[in-house]
């Protein structure tokens, strides 16, 4: 297939972490058998929904905020090739160097190559979507170069050959005798009376992580929010892991999704109030750096900023999908979905687990590649209810199921029961047969679509309606 | 063709038919009241942060008492608050900064609402380095410098700054959601807010 200029274009595949090896139902019933898993889900989902919950309602006005920050993402979508020209614009007056990366493979080529030519063998990486999604780590270490993951979180799953399988807290997965035998095998110079109590494990990684902040020459990370109007970047986090890498080294490389620009400076007093609260259960996150350009004396001195489209504007193509572009990734669907705190974000296949990855992953990749993640969830409702921008998650979903292909057999049986049931006489019959079937097996025997591996069959009822009227 | 030139017509073809969207409702709270300093001492000491209420000419021997060892300041740090000794950063190597016990710094803004310290790298404040590798963090606060709420904070500070909002110590919670203090800034976060 040919591309011209103004095609929207999925995230090309063979690259990249937003395509799963199994469906989300293969992937998912192994996930349900895991004991551990389960429970460490439960406790880690529980916790967050609580104290989100109680911070949230400290603010009268969360309503208002919610609604805000919807209208503002809705706005910038609508005026993005603009805001990101300004966000170009304000960013190279102040020293940086603004790369547009059409998708994975340009952008892993784009960052390669500013690594390579600071000479640089090693990076250090602050936890990012964005260059979880495009495979980047992968990329540097095709090219020699070692990445090397300063969150706590992202540092387990890196050392224990893992994916991420949370947005916000990716080792979510991992309890503490877990964690601790991952670095006692892969933590060089760790202490071998490690015990598994977490401030232990933490100060391990402290330990094992500050030399490799001081005398690291580059650093890469995403971006929360990139402000057009000043050319300010933002990044949340914790830990201040991620101070370390935006401060220390002499080149930052920043990674950031079209879709992260906001208008205006004063745009950050609605998505700082609401990103903390909603994400991590936080009246404020404990560390916020912003950047703007490059700053004489202070910070890195050599700043590129990579926007990255990578199927982003093929999501845009669609009216009653992309709002998903609107999420700030603050996790709080998947803390509050029930079918996430069962299986754990390895089954969704994709770096965008939850909710909000079922309907923003198969928009990425084109629905063909992730069919079955719009089927991945109960239509519950509560991440509409919990998302701080207020994405209808349940609509896209639906909307996605429609277009999402469907097995010829299930077709076949669909358009049979339309047609039976157009038919009144031919519906009566049907409905005869089926109590017949109901006297000769178990249920759902001979179906042939595979449904009832996943689904219950309601009992067919002794008496049909239509009969009990009739016989009235 | 540029990737820019690709993503932008990409990013227009895909807007062609998208109806402009209605304007951004403001009506969450913008107007708060003077800022609650109890409030904000309360927020602090919820994030393992510690509070002492004293006066501007205890600053120096309060921060020597809490250092107690070498602390380093920026160089437009007002004279008064200087424990005897200090190492003043003029472009202090990371290893020498890393070294000291303490570092003492002004703030810039302070939000009672969420516990948070703006500093936005003034010459009281210095470079962000010098905050971010010693283990204690001693920040002066002004009352003038407290506002309630994040919005007052954003509308109050200048972009083109770099800035760190920092609220309590370094922590994670990524180990079976423990939230454990210090994991790579500072481990202990004191302030000193300063009576009127």
């Amino acid at each position: 297939m040919s591309t011209f200029l103004g095609m929207p274009a999925t995230a090309p595949r063979g690259v990249g972490h937003l395509r799963g090896d199994e469906p989300f139902p293969a992937a998912a019933h192994t996930a349900l058998a895991n004991d551990q898993l389960r429970r460490n889900l439960r406790h880690a989902t529980t916790t967050i929904r609580g104290k989100s919950g109680r911070v949230i309602a400290e603010l009268p006005d969360w309503q208002e905020l919610r609604s805000a920050g919807s209208a503002i993402k809705a706005d910038v979508m609508s005026r993005l090739p603009e805001l990101l020209e300004e966000l170009e614009a304000r960013v190279t007056e102040r020293g940086g160097v603004v790369h547009w990366a059409a998708d994975a493979n340009q952008a892993n080529a784009i960052v390669t190559e500013l690594v390579r030519r600071t000479g640089s063998e090693r990076v250090i990486k602050v936890k990012s979507m964005a260059t979880q999604e495009i495979a980047l780590n992968e990329a540097l270490e095709a090219a020699g170069i070692q990445p090397v993951e300063t969150d706590l979180a992202e540092l387990i799953v890196q050392l224990g050959n893992d994916q991420p399988s949370h947005i916000l807290v990716p080792a979510i997965h991992r309890n503490r005798s877990e964690i601790r035998e991952i670095f006692l095998t892969a933590m060089p110079g760790v202490d071998p009376g490690l015990t598994d109590d977490p401030p232990v494990l933490a100060a391990a990684a402290r330990k094992y992580l500050r030399e490799t902040f001081l005398s690291t020459k580059v650093a890469i990370s995403g971006a929360n929010f990139g402000i057009a109007e000043t050319g300010t970047l933002a990044v949340v986090e914790s830990e201040g892991n991620g101070r370390m890498c935006l401060t220390l080294p002499d080149t930052l490389i920043t990674v950031m999704g079209i879709e992260k620009v906001v208008p205006a400076w004063r745009d950050l007093e609605v998505f700082l109030q609401l990103l903390p609260r909603a994400s991590t259960g936080e009246r404020m996150n404990p560390y916020t750096t912003m950047w703007t350009g490059v700053t004489p004396g202070d910070g890195p001195q050599d700043f590129h900023l990579v926007l990255l489209d990578n199927g982003r504007s093929a999501v845009l193509a669609d009216p009653a999908g992309r709002s998903a572009l609107h999420c700030i990734r603050c996790s709080a669907c998947l803390n509050v979905c029930p079918v996430y705190e069962r299986t754990g974000g390895h089954a969704y296949g994709s770096v965008y687990p939850g909710p909000i990855g079922a309907v923003l992953s198969p928009q990425l990749t084109g629905i063909e590649d992730n069919a079955s993640l719009p089927f991945a969830s109960s239509l519950c409702g509560a991440c509409f209810d919990a998302c701080p921008v207020r994405i209808d998650i349940p609509s896209i979903l639906v909307h996605l199921r429609n277009r999402a292909p469907h097995p010829k057999s299930e077709r076949a049986a669909m358009r049979a029961a339309a047609y039976t049931m157009d038919r009144p006489k031919l519906y009566a019959r049907a409905q005869r047969a089926a109590k017949l079937a109901r006297i000769a097996g178990r249920r759902g025997r001979g179906l042939p679509l595979g449904w009832n591996r996943a689904r219950d069959l309601p009992e067919i009822p002794a008496q049909t309606f239509r009969d009990w009227w009739a016989s009235r | 063709m540029s990737s820019k030139d690709v993503i932008l017509g990409r990013v227009r073809a895909a807007l062609r038919d998208a109806p402009a969207p209605g304007p951004v409702p403001r009506d969450y709270r913008r107007e708060f009241p003077a800022a609650d300093l109890d409030v904000l001492v309360d927020r602090l000491v919820d994030y393992k942060a510690s509070v002492r209420r004293i006066g501007s000419e205890q600053v120096a021997a309060v921060a020597r008492e809490i250092a107690g060892g070498t602390v380093v300041v920026p160089e437009g740090l007002p004279v008064a608050w200087r424990p005897e000794g200090v190492l003043v950063d003029d472009g202090l190597t990371p290893d020498r900064i890393a070294a000291a016990d303490a570092v003492l710094t002004a703030a810039a803004v302070a939000v009672a609402e969420t516990g948070t310290i703006v500093l936005d790298a003034s010459p009281d404040q210095g470079r962000r380095i010098i905050t971010l590798l010693p283990d204690v963090h001693i920040v002066v606060l002004r009352p003038g410098q407290v506002v309630a709420s994040v919005p007052e904070a954003v509308a109050r500070l200048d972009p083109s700054r770099p800035l760190t909002w920092i609220s309590g110590p370094s922590a994670t919670s990524d180990i079976e959601l423990n939230r454990v203090e210090g994991v790579h800034g500072p481990r202990h976060l004191h302030v000193l807010l300063l009576d009127s």
